[in-house]
């Protein structure tokens, strides 16, 4: 008998074998959206819902936690569709005897983040399951947005786009991966939590011809990219050199045979914008609080369809494929 | 009383000379009948006297050219036409083809005394070739092989030119690719897009004596040379490569030069002539006057002599010794377009050297290491080998398609039984070279005239060869483990059957039970294989993190001898980590969190390089090993006692004990050039004493070796010597490489022998 695996979770290509083997044999292929959110229309406007399962351990890490987690997340998928985030739903269960303090310090997270991401915690939901059925604390968050711009999709990448990363890459996974194993040092490295409410409505505003917006989260980039590359049916190419990805998080990965490419980001985005308007928009992104380090990392480019790959620096064109749970060596 | 009688001939017979041949042969025993090229062979009907015809049989297998290879001579009796005339009939161009291309061949002695003869009206012709010399498979597109069908289709001969292809007594009779000044292609030099065609060897060689970088066009792609005894352009074609430690071959004027280079034996000698022209690794002189850093920490060095006249024109003003190495950027694929060439090596060269004869398939450099023994470790086959076949011990029931491995990838087509192999074609990872893998495939298949409906893959299901196989339509696929591959391969091209002891010894192979393989000790014939010995298993810290970086994998090693003293008996070795990696390593060594557990020989060379410090840093695949190999000095020093012991019904080298024993002498103050020595030793006699124990239990008496491991000159020789002394019979590479580019055919030949088996 076939069963559920950790791999089915991590965003690669397992996960996008059960949706479609499972998930979209029930509800129809029509009816999942391939994008982080769903764009509905109700009284008279376009509207984008998403919701989001967070579960992570451990639950406090450096540079946020679950709640600040469970909020940035979801807000972030609202942006991906181009809708300013208004209202959220927190559904919490519980283990039981998880401790109060540690709750009241996920709730106060979780306030201050829905505050920087100027969203409202509207409506929730609390549920205790008993010691060893649930793990501490798993936060389901639901989020409604305005539409601000419509057609932004996986989709609708062009030949001759460009692709923007807001800042380093592999941060948040390598994170809690080495707090999860207590392997952090004196090492800075810290998650990149946050919500990036402020760099995509400052590009929207700016009328920015922007594509596709995508937060690289499970798979990385790698996921990311191979994502937009087979929805839009183009080729994508990114510039090794111009990824930015720290010393430390490089590091780690180097033992840990990563590719920081196919590491989680949570206050990431990669933004598929014109080329007429690139550098603008990595202006504005540049003068935002969480884009700082952004880099112009590559491009679209017309065929083969599907594929993506990265130039080295000495200029040879690797494959990065769509990642998968398990890393298996290849070198003879 | 006339006869006469139908002749089929298939195997290499085209493009070679075997119609003139054959025409003279006629001629001389007074015979009737025709000769013609058909894409699956040369036919020949021949009607005279019956004792002339006895003597034309006779001869045509006697005297052949030396560049043909008869496979098949079918031949029927048929009646009389009367027919006194011999001639050579039109190619005929439908029909499957078994026949086969030639391969590239390396400038004959005979143009080579034409183009450097001021009265012959080819001198100093740079594109001067002959029936028995020059392009083949790099120029053609199709079958059968007509200048119509090659890349020279495009330059109508002049009459002197079609004099010669036209006389059948003519070295140049039906030499596809003839031409001479007066129609055939041009060389030119382009310095900052500007081309300047007076003078330009000249000139292009004045450039190599000032210390230039220049990509010149040769046979299966483009070049990129400079002069070999200036240290400042050989670094600087390293920086501007990308390739720090990776060494380079040398392109030498002629025998005595590369003589002035290294000690050269008659094996190597005769490689260096031979028709192919491989790059031959040969022993430097001790004060060889070239450029230190053109092999860093190799004793050997890729030497070739100046296989098309192109480049034996330039050597008549260059320097005498020039580096040609593959015109690439890092590990891309060669470039062989001019356009390619512009655009890719355009930061590399200070010119380009180019001509207007097309590259329809690129093709490397082949590389081959004589042994003093007179066996031969092949460890690139492409230009002058390709696209011979390989005869395979039994037949395919279906056409096959062996895709290859991931790195130094060939794949192979295969029928009846017959193998063709490609290319080698670099790494998968590449999306250029993955292109050129895909497009390959479909040239070879259109060559063959062969559409395969079985496919042989890697059990790795993340090679990119293994999801070109699942991406195929309509065809089955067998799935091949890695190193019952590589066994089977060396014992098809040895025309085996027989069930053997399969010593496969390489970096990493997916294996059936989850963990990493690598040393493995097999009882296996072409359908089947079990596993009955490996090497002891440690972690892979990191999986290819630690094929990656040789101090992780001594770590690794470390850890399993000392324990948690490892990190101390790191530090006296002098192996340093940052404190993050020092946690990491020690937690995927002591856990195996994302590690996977590997008997790998290769990485076993790879711990030692770095205990050793002879390597601590890998820039090119293979680095580590071939680096340990070449610090071993002198036969006697003894050996360490390696264990063996058992798990499982399997055997288990104690290559940890090994290890153990490599630190402890280190430690001790024994020099690297004795550890090296004795470690390799250690190992054969392991080998050796693995194979006994297996012989007593198995009644085995064939070994064969395969894997890249195998590569390494000192292991195999010694191994041999032994595993021979103490009665086994040894069979190993003859044909194709013993690293992964031999994949392909031991997948073909196990797809071949499940499917006979099934029968
Ligand atoms: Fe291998
Ligand atoms: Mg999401
Ligand atoms: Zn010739
Ligand atoms: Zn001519």
């Amino acid at each position: 008998m076939k069963r559920i695996l950790l791999s089915h979770g991590a965003g690669g290509q397992e996960m996008f074998a059960l949706i479609e083997q499972v998930f979209q044999r029930s509800y129809g292929p029509s009816g999942v959206s391939r994008d982080d959110s769903a764009i509905i229309e109700l009284a008279g406007g376009n509207l984008a819902l998403t919701t989001d399962a967070y579960v992570v351990s451990p639950i406090f890490f450096p540079g946020g936690d679950i709640g600040r987690l469970a909020v940035a997340g979801t807000v972030n998928d609202l942006l991906t569709a181009g809708a300013r985030p208004a209202v959220l739903a927190a559904a919490f269960i519980l283990e039981e005897g998880f401790p109060l303090e540690s709750l009241q310090a996920i709730t106060d997270s979780m306030h201050q983040t829905a505050a920087e991401a100027e969203v409202n915690i509207v409506t929730g939901d609390t549920k205790v399951a008993p010691r060893r059925a649930a793990d501490a604390v798993f936060i389901t968050t639901t989020g409604l947005g305005a539409v601000l711009r419509p057609g932004l999709s996986g989709a609708a990448a062009k030949p001759g786009d460009k692709i923007i990363v807001t800042g380093s890459l592999g941060d948040h996974g390598i994170a809690v991966m080495l707090a999860r194993e207590n392997l952090l040092g004196s090492d800075n490295i810290r998650s990149d939590v946050a919500p990036l409410t402020e760099i995509v409505l400052r590009l929207l505003e700016a009328e920015v011809e922007v594509h596709a917006l995508r937060d690289p989260t499970r798979g990385g980039i790698a996921a990311t990219l191979n994502e937009i590359a087979r929805q839009s049916q183009v080729a994508i190419e990114i510039e090794e050199s111009r990824v930015p990805v720290r010393p430390e998080v490089a590091a780690a990965c180097e033992v840990l045979g990563f590719d920081p490419f196919a590491v989680a980001n949570e206050g990431k985005m990669v933004v598929i914008v014109a080329a007429s308007d690139a550098n603008r928009a990595l202006g504005i992104v540049r003068d935002c609080r969480y884009g700082r380090e952004a880099q112009l990392i590559g491009e679209v480019l017309p065929a083969p369809a599907g594929r993506v790959h990265c130039r080295t620096p000495y200029g040879a064109a690797r494959l990065l494929e769509m990642p998968t749970g398990e890393l298996l060596p290849r070198i003879c | 009383m006339r006869i006469r009688r139908n002749l089929r001939i298939s195997g290499i017979v085209q493009g070679v000379g075997f119609r003139p041949f054959i025409y003279r042969l006629a001629l001389k025993h007074c015979l009737g009948g025709y000769v013609r090229n058909t894409p699956s062979c040369v036919e020949i009907a021949v009607e005279g006297l019956p004792e002339g015809l006895e003597a034309f049989c006779r001869d045509l297998t006697d005297s052949a050219p030396i560049l043909a290879c008869l496979q098949e001579v079918v031949s029927e009796d048929a009646p009389p036409l009367g027919e006194e005339n011999f001639s050579i009939l039109a190619s005929h161009g439908s029909g499957e083809a078994a026949a086969v291309i030639p391969a590239d061949i390396g400038l004959c002695p005979d143009c080579a005394a034409e183009i450097l003869s001021q009265q012959n009206r080819r001198y100093f012709y740079p594109f001067t070739n002959c029936t028995n010399c020059g392009p083949r498979f790099t120029i053609i597109k199709n079958l059968p092989y007509d200048r119509a069908h090659t890349t020279m289709a495009g330059f109508a001969m002049c009459d002197a030119c079609r004099q010669e292809y036209e006389n059948p007594l003519d070295r140049r009779f039906h030499a596809e690719p003839t031409a001479c000044p007066a129609c055939g292609p041009v060389v030119w030099l382009e310095i900052g897009g500007r081309r300047r065609s007076r003078e330009c060897l000249t000139r292009a060689a004045e450039m190599l004596w000032n210390g230039k970088i220049i990509a010149i066009k040769s046979l299966g792609g483009f070049h990129l040379a400079c002069d070999a005894r200036q240290e400042p352009v050989v670094q600087l074609l390293r920086q501007r490569k990308g390739r720090r430690d990776k060494p380079f071959a040398v392109m030498v004027r002629d025998l005595a030069a590369a003589e002035a280079i290294c000690e050269l034996n008659r094996f190597e000698k005769s490689w260096l002539r031979s028709p192919a022209s491989p790059i031959v690794l040969a022993r430097q002189r001790a004060n060889p006057g070239i450029a230190a850093s053109l092999a860093p920490g190799n004793r050997y060095l890729g030497l070739m002599l100046p296989y098309t006249p192109l480049h034996l024109l330039l050597f008549q003003h260059s320097p005498d010794a020039l580096v040609m190495t593959s015109g690439n950027r890092s590990e891309e694929p060669l470039a062989f377009t001019n356009d390619e060439a512009r655009r890719t090596l355009g930061e590399l060269a200070d010119a380009f050297l180019f001509h207007n004869r097309d590259i329809h398939v690129p093709c490397d450099d082949s590389v081959v290491r004589p042994l003093h023994d007179g066996s031969t470790i092949i460890l690139r086959r492409a230009r002058g080998y390709v696209p011979d076949t390989i005869q395979l011990p039994l037949p395919c029931r279906e056409d096959l398609l062996g895709v290859g491995a991931q790195d130094k990838t060939t794949f192979g087509l295969a029928w009846r039984r017959t193998a063709l192999l490609s290319q080698h074609l670099g790494n998968l990872d590449l999306v250029e070279t993955i292109d050129y893998y895909r497009c390959a495939i479909d040239h070879f298949q259109t060559l063959s005239r062969r559409r395969p409906t079985v496919a042989a893959h890697d059990l790795h299901p993340g090679y990119v060869s293994t999801s070109y196989a699942k991406g195929l339509d309509n065809v089955r696929l067998i799935a091949v483990q890695h190193h019952h591959a590589h066994i089977a391969a060396c014992l098809a091209e040895n025309g085996r059957l027989e069930r053997c002891l399969g010593l496969a010894f390489d970096g990493a192979g997916y294996g059936p039970d989850g963990t990493i393989w690598g040393g493995e000790i097999l009882a296996a014939d072409l359908a089947d294989y079990t596993r009955v010995g490996h090497f002891a298993p440690v972690v892979l810290p990191g999986g290819d993190a630690a094929a990656q970086n040789p101090n992780f994998m001594a770590l690794s090693y470390l850890f399993a001898v000392y324990g948690e003293a490892a990190l101390s008996q790191a530090a006296r070795l002098g192996l340093r980590f940052s404190p993050l990696q020092e946690r990491l390593l020690l937690r995927q060594i002591t856990t195996g969190w994302h590690s996977p557990v590997t008997t790998s020989a290769g990485r076993l060379f790879d711990a030692v390089a770095a205990a050793l410090d002879i390597c601590r840093e890998r820039t090119y695949e293979g680095q580590p090993a071939l680096e340990l190999e070449m610090v071993a000095e002198g036969q006697d020093w003894g050996y360490y006692p390696l264990k063996i012991g058992h798990h499982h019904n399997q055997l288990v080298i104690d290559t940890i004990a090994l290890f153990r024993q490599v630190v402890e002498d280190r430690q001790r103050g024994v020099v690297p050039a004795v550890i090296s020595a004795r470690f390799h030793e250690s190992l054969a006699r392991g080998c050796v004493a693995a194979c006994l124990t297996l012989r007593g239990r198995l009644r085995l008496n064939l070994v064969a070796l395969s894997g890249g491991v195998w590569q390494n000159a000192r292991l195999f020789l010694r191994t041999k010597e032994l595993l021979t002394k103490a009665g086994f019979e040894v069979i190993f590479h003859r044909q194709t490489p013993a690293n992964d580019g031999g994949i392909a055919l031991g997948q073909i030949a196990v797809a071949a022998a499940v499917l006979d088996r099934e029968q």
